[in-house]
């Protein structure tokens, strides 16, 4: 009987990817979770090699990505979701996949404790908790909450690799029963003046207290401490220092592991992803992973849709960076503004439900480092005219400013205008819609394996 | 000599959960363009204020947890400050939490009961049902002007108006005030509450020039009209909002007292 649901489960994708409605990523997974409500916990405990979930508000897909390509280099078969489609449905999905294999799963916030629950996981890595699309999520207090009670309950065998410089993540990780690996940054040279404005977790959440930060990173990420408690950021196993941002083209830093020193070149750019390394690297670490074979796995990551990943057109080069939240988008309007202007973009805001139907975070992103850095914009989705008033309050001459609804259109505009790169940052069904368009018109190979959240 | 508008933003820190910053901007830029000088003050907890030294107050939203923090401090030390400046026909911003902060009684996170500063005649209970989200349009009356007001809701908690109470707006689209009785917000004197959350000003242009007018001019019932800036970027902006709350209203279809245009 199982296997007759599978073959149904795995059929009704196949007709889902040949009626054209989508990948077939997720409704093979729903079918089977109607048919089998446990199917998650029994498929899940199939898996030869246990399973490992990562799960952050931002980079789950690169972390994870990563993550896989550790796993893989260092010998072992991974089954992972790398179709983005990180909800049950989902991951059951990937499950219907050859089960002789470590589970990789990059799963949504909101769903890591049931996800959790039903596979008890090997390891969990915790990387970061962002404000994000607060309509779907509700506020970030309630998420961490969420993960404590999940943390609380886990098995001494569940290990977890958590983001010390998160002081919500380290909180949570803290009340591990079982062994916890922390990672994080120390380096006074990338640290910003002040938390910018986006930060979120400014109180303590054991005592409720305001937290003083010693070093701010990215959003609240740094290292802090709370003098009304006494609470501080733990010691991390891994920590890297001497970091070198190298604008859109990478970043590299000195990693530490113990008595061992290594020197990390990543092809991805930015503060955020050294903070995705450092979680695949930790995850690694814990999985018996020697750090150097981790390390070397790195250089060699193929890129990931819409992250940085540059596109070559006809009319010139693209190089598109998901933004779906005030941090993310921070963190690659810091990228930006160590390339050489001015820059030609192209910047697309949906408000679907993915990408949160409220769109009000741009007004808390720092648009303000693109004031007289622009030669061209094209502003594109739904609420393309929104993210124009944005710029123009951010400073950016509104005679530079197109507003073009249309998703691919808008951007053979933006490619036009371009003189070198064009930056395009679309929100998360901007990005879809840009593949869907590049894969009609442009007979690039359509992209089931790209991107996630 | 030059007009000025003194801004005071009550809990800057602790009150900001949906980019409340955005109305800070909007509102500083459209001074400058128009070569009205413009101060920001804030007033944070512990500190005091005088009604004097402000022509215009904004309070946002916060978490639940923050809310919870500043309810008592805005009663210790804010109470007579605030009071006095709506009753002196100033003009006041209260977004969400904020709204809810400055009615009678509002609930805490975990539903208790908390006593509010009371210059706003409402009251809000913690919903049992779902928190109320969406986009939402409104019909509003200000100044005698009608206007279209769009925005975004995200509330748990259920306002109910006094009996004199005035509401800010009618609800086009989306729940408003308790999502039952077709209000939103309420208008006392010249004071607002609202559930259009975060950056509502930037989708409003002509909302914020009459809370920027009022301000220059509180006791004026025909405050002189501002310098018209170019805005068509922003009026495609406020268009686009409205049509996000017309489609929400469309899928939903479960108003059946509608008026629109």
């Amino acid at each position: 009987m199982p296997e007759l649901r599978a073959s149904l489960a795995r059929a009704i994708g196949g007709l889902s990817r040949i009626s054209g409605k989508g990948g077939g990523t997720t409704l093979p997974g729903r079918a089977m979770l109607v048919l089998d409500p446990s199917a998650l916990e029994r498929l899940g405990g199939q898996l030869t090699d246990g399973s490992v979930l990562v799960s952050a508000t931002n980079g789950k897909t690169t972390t994870a990505a990563m993550l896989s390509r550790m796993v893989e280099q260092s010998g072992q078969q991974v089954l992972a979701n790398r179709a983005g489609s990180n909800m049950p449905w989902g991951i059951v999905t990937t499950l219907l996949d050859d089960r002789e294999a470590l589970g990789l799963f990059e799963v949504d916030e909101a769903w890591l404790p049931e996800v959790a629950g039903s596979l008890r996981p090997r390891l969990i890595v915790l990387g970061n908790l962002f404000r994000d699309q607060l309509d779907r999520y509700g506020e970030t207090e309630s998420i961490a909450s969420s993960w404590a009670r999940l943390v609380e309950g886990l098995g001494r065998e569940t290990v977890l690799a958590a983001n010390a410089d998160d002081p919500l993540i380290a909180s949570v990780a803290a009340d591990s029963p079982g062994r916890v690996l922390f990672f994080g940054i120390e380096d006074k040279g990338i640290a910003l003046d002040a938390p910018p404005h986006a930060a979120d977790a400014r109180r303590c959440r054991r005592c409720g207290g305001r937290l003083v930060f010693d070093r701010s990173y990215l959003g609240h990420l740094g290292e802090y401490h709370c003098p009304a408690c006494g609470l501080s950021r733990p010691d991390p196993d891994l920590v890297a220092t001497e970091v070198e941002l190298h604008g859109a083209e990478g970043v590299s830093a000195t990693l530490t592991l113990g008595t061992a020193e290594f020197r990390l070149e990543l092809p991805l750019p930015g503060v955020y992803n050294l903070y995705n390394a450092l979680a695949a690297i930790t995850g690694a670490t814990a999985l018996g992973i020697d750090a150097e074979e981790a390390l070397l796995a790195l250089e060699s990551l193929p890129p990931v849709f819409g992250r940085a990943e540059p596109v070559r057109l006809p009319e010139g080069e693209a190089r598109i960076f998901l933004v779906k939240n005030p941090v993310g988008a921070n963190e690659v309007l810091r990228s930006l503004d160590q390339e050489e202007g001015p820059l030609d973009l192209w910047l697309a805001l949906n408000d679907r439900i993915a990408d949160g139907r409220d769109v009000s975070w741009i007004w808390d992103a720092d648009f303000e480092t693109l004031a007289g850095e622009t030669r061209s914009v094209v502003c594109s989705g739904s609420r393309a005219a929104e993210m124009a008033v944005r710029l123009k309050y951010a400073g950016v001459n509104p005679e530079s400013i197109q507003v073009d609804h249309e998703i691919g259109q808008s951007m053979v505009t933006a490619i036009g205008e371009a003189t070198g790169t064009l930056y395009a940052l679309p929100t998360y069904t901007a990005l879809l819609e840009l593949k869907d368009y590049l894969a009609d018109h442009r007979d690039l190979d359509p992209f089931w394996e790209g991107p996630g959240q | 000599m030059t007009e000025r508008v003194r801004l005071l933003t009550l809990y800057p820190d602790e009150l900001n959960i949906y980019a409340d910053r955005g109305n800070l901007l909007f509102l500083r830029k459209r001074c400058e363009w128009r070569g009205i000088e413009f101060e920001a003050k804030e007033a944070g907890p512990g500190e005091s204020f005088s009604p004097e030294e402000a022509d215009l107050i904004y309070i946002g939203g916060g978490q639940d947890r923050d809310q919870e923090a500043v309810g008592a401090d805005l009663l210790e030390t804010k109470e007579e400050a605030v009071t006095a400046f709506v009753e002196m026909g100033k003009p006041l911003l209260a977004v969400c939490g904020g709204f809810q902060l400055l009615g009678r009684r509002w609930s805490s996170g975990d539903g208790e009961e908390r006593e509010g500063l009371g210059v706003f005649d409402v009251s809000t209970e913690r919903g049992t049902g779902k928190r109320l989200i969406g986009a939402v349009a409104v019909e509003a009356n200000l100044l005698g002007e009608r206007l279209l007001v769009a925005g975004f809701e995200n509330h748990a908690g259920r306002t109910r108006l006094g009996v004199g109470a005035t509401p800010f707006g009618t609800v086009i689209a989306g729940y408003g005030n308790n999502g039952e009785d077709g209000t939103e917000g309420v208008l006392r004197m010249n004071s607002i509450g609202t559930y259009l959350h975060g950056p509502l000003l930037p989708k409003n242009p002509r909302l914020a020039d009459l809370l920027l007018a009022l301000a220059l001019s509180p006791n004026d019932p025909n405050p002189p009209g501002l310098a018209p800036l170019e805005d068509s970027l922003e009026m495609a902006a406020h268009q686009e909002a409205l049509d996000a709350a017309l489609r929400n209203r469309k899928n939903r279809n479960r108003r059946s007292r509608v008026r629109t245009g």
